[in-house]
């Protein structure tokens, strides 16, 4: 079911009103039903692929947890036992579930592969025939998001840092409560589990805060992010270079951020609605005064996930132990120290990129990004002795200012290799700025080819100040929290927002207003 | 506590480890630096600190590294 639809608002309303009518105790149940119906609508082969995920990571994490109670019983029983045997059954009880969950995870992790990149050559398609074999890509709907939930909460499990949930109903609403099915947040079991059964009284400023997000999701994706789209689907199509490239970083830029951020938007919105509070994904990003600190602000929980998840475990392996010692020992404190941390940064940037896609282009851009990050990192006592030299410049409003530009700008020329999806085309546009920058474009017209019209642009523009003023006045708190303390400003805020998505949203007939870009391509 | 303290100043002989608090929030202790710990306490102390110990809390001082490390031996 797409967000930017007639169905699904019929469908919240319905779910809302149930999920706040039925007695206390069965609301979790309204929720199950309510993500069985949502993702109903994606198909067949999308449900089987769900399915099998919240089986295979309920299976894995009711053995690991019936054989960590056996272990804790044992270890009970046998106090007087010497601590090296008691160790050592420990030691073997916990290998035994570190097998477990690598078979759960694999299994997993094979299962998302296949779908995301194998099944374009070796795919199947079900049809009225039956099904059918061959280079069917497989469309399945959050795919990565709730693989990944179902990951990291088997190896939580594993790690003793969240409870077994024995009912398997109550299991498969954790994996699949329907709002983060489409681009997430990636929770964790410890952060929202229990909040799925616990009763939710009705709250006023809930569902007031809750439909005001979602409505604010709207409006970063129909009013702003879909209507610049076209211009950076122009730019691409039309390979323009020169300064054409450096409106396509600005452009695009935009794009991502109301499609991505407006979409957590609303999945963040429904959750409140129903008083449930699921992590944040975005803070702020584009005040970000590094590259390191963008990467903790943009997409967290997924950030979260891959440094909990492969940098750490994998920083802490026995290979990069003995290689840290070899390195140290043959190599100088000073590379020893850095080489193990640099494969393993290395590596996740990588798995991240291709998770992304399989395709260089992605692999260029985890490369960058880790570039620039690795190279500020040696760069930080350079930082650090500036700021302690000028500490009133660098406090300084404008320099700080300067930072977040420049970090912005940055990443905006990272992020442009999404587009074109060709490496070599990329770097040709880029320094095509400085060969034929065609600065006269920005004043003959020309702008105003790209499927955007003067009038529709003056919409972005606003629609952007707009963001702007909202980041920058939701700072210390939300402001729609602020907005519910003043009634008459809120229920005004709130017409506002919906007149300016009916008015000036990108919707219509035939339109797909809901294919977002972290919902469908980096699904 | 006395050869933590050693393995520690390893890294940084400038520092006062017996009292420094906070050594991961004011930057003391970088990536780097607590990777090269984790490898030196586990050969030392004979325990595998897992990843889901690297957490500030953890590595803020000596004495909550120490913490760790007896949590970690106790069965």
């Amino acid at each position: 079911m797409n967000f930017a639809s007639i169905e699904f608002l019929a469908f919240l309303l319905v779910l809302t009103a149930a999920y706040y009518l039925v007695p206390k105790r069965a609301q979790w149940v309204v929720l199950l039903c309510g993500s069985v119906v949502f993702y109903a609508f994606a198909g067949v082969v999308s449900c089987a692929f769900l399915l099998a995920v919240i089986v295979v990571s309920y299976v894995a994490c009711t053995v690991i947890g019936k054989r960590q109670r056996a272990c804790a019983d044992w270890l009970n029983a046998n106090k007087e036992l010497p601590k090296e045997e008691r160790k050592a059954y420990k030691n073997k009880n916990k290998k035994g579930n570190l097998v477990i969950v690598c078979i759960g995870v694999g299994v997993l992790a094979l299962a998302l592969i296949y779908a995301k990149f194998v099944s374009s050559y070796f795919g199947f398609k079900v049809g009225e025939s039956g099904i059918s074999f061959g280079a069917y890509a497989l469309e399945i709907m959050g795919i990565s998001y709730y693989t990944f939930i179902a990951i990291g909460y088997m190896l939580d499990v594993y790690r003793e840092k969240a409870p077994v949930q024995r009912n398997f109903a109550k299991h498969a609403l954790f994996v699949g409560f329907f709002p983060q099915l489409v681009m997430g947040p990636i929770s964790k079991y410890s952060d929202v589990g229990e909040q799925y059964f616990v009763p939710h009284a009705f709250e006023g400023k809930n569902l007031y805060c809750g439909a005001v997000r979602v409505a604010w999701g709207f409006f970063k994706k129909l009013v702003v992010a879909d209507a610049i789209a076209p211009a950076v689907g122009a730019i691409v199509a039309q390979q323009k270079g020169g300064v054409f490239f450096l409106l396509l970083c600005l452009f695009y830029s935009v794009r991502i951020y109301g499609d991505f951020t407006g979409g957590i938007d609303i999945v963040l919105g429904v959750a409140e609605m129903l008083g449930i509070k699921l992590p944040e994904n975005f803070n702020r990003p584009f005040s970000s005064k590094s590259t390191a600190e963008y990467w903790r602000r943009w997409h967290m929980t997924m950030g979260a996930w891959f440094t909990n998840y492969i940098f750490y475990p994998l920083s802490v392996t026995k290979g990069m132990q003995k290689l840290s010692k070899w390195s140290r020992a043959h190599l100088g404190t000073a590379i020893g120290k850095r080489l193990p941390v640099y494969i393993t940064t290395i590596v996740t940037w990588l798995v991240t990129g291709l998770w992304h896609g399989i395709a260089w282009n992605f692999v260029v851009w985890a490369m960058l990004n880790c570039l620039v990050l690795l190279v500020s990192q040696e760069l930080e006592p350079l930082y650090t002795k500036f700021r302690t030299r000028f500490p009133k410049l660098h406090a300084s409003m404008p320099y700080q200012t300067f930072m977040a530009v420049r970090t912005f700008c940055l990443m905006g020329l990272i992020r442009v290799f999404d587009c074109y999806m060709n490496v070599p085309l990329t770097f040709t546009k880029f320094f095509s700025v400085f060969t034929t920058p065609n600065w006269g474009a920005l004043f003959n017209g020309e702008l105003f080819s790209l499927g955007v019209s003067a009038v529709s642009f003056a919409v972005i523009g606003l629609g952007i100040l707009i963001m702007w003023g909202v980041s920058r006045l939701g700072k210390d708190r939300p402001l729609r929290e602020k907005l519910w303390e003043k009634p008459w400003l809120g229920n005004l805020a709130l017409a506002a927002l919906i007149f300016a998505i009916v008015v000036f949203g990108t919707y219509g007939l035939g339109y797909d207003a809901s294919a977002f870009i972290y919902g469908g391509t980096f699904n | 506590m006395e050869q933590l303290i050693e393995i520690m100043q390893n890294l940084h002989p400038d520092v006062d480890f017996e009292t420094y608090e906070g050594l991961v929030d004011d930057g003391i202790l970088d990536s780097l630096d607590i990777v090269t710990l984790i490898t030196d306490i586990n050969d030392a102390f004979d325990v595998s600190i897992p990843a889901e110990e690297i957490l500030p809390e953890n590595f803020n001082s000596a004495a909550a590294l120490w913490e760790l490390i007896e949590r970690l031996d106790t069965v």
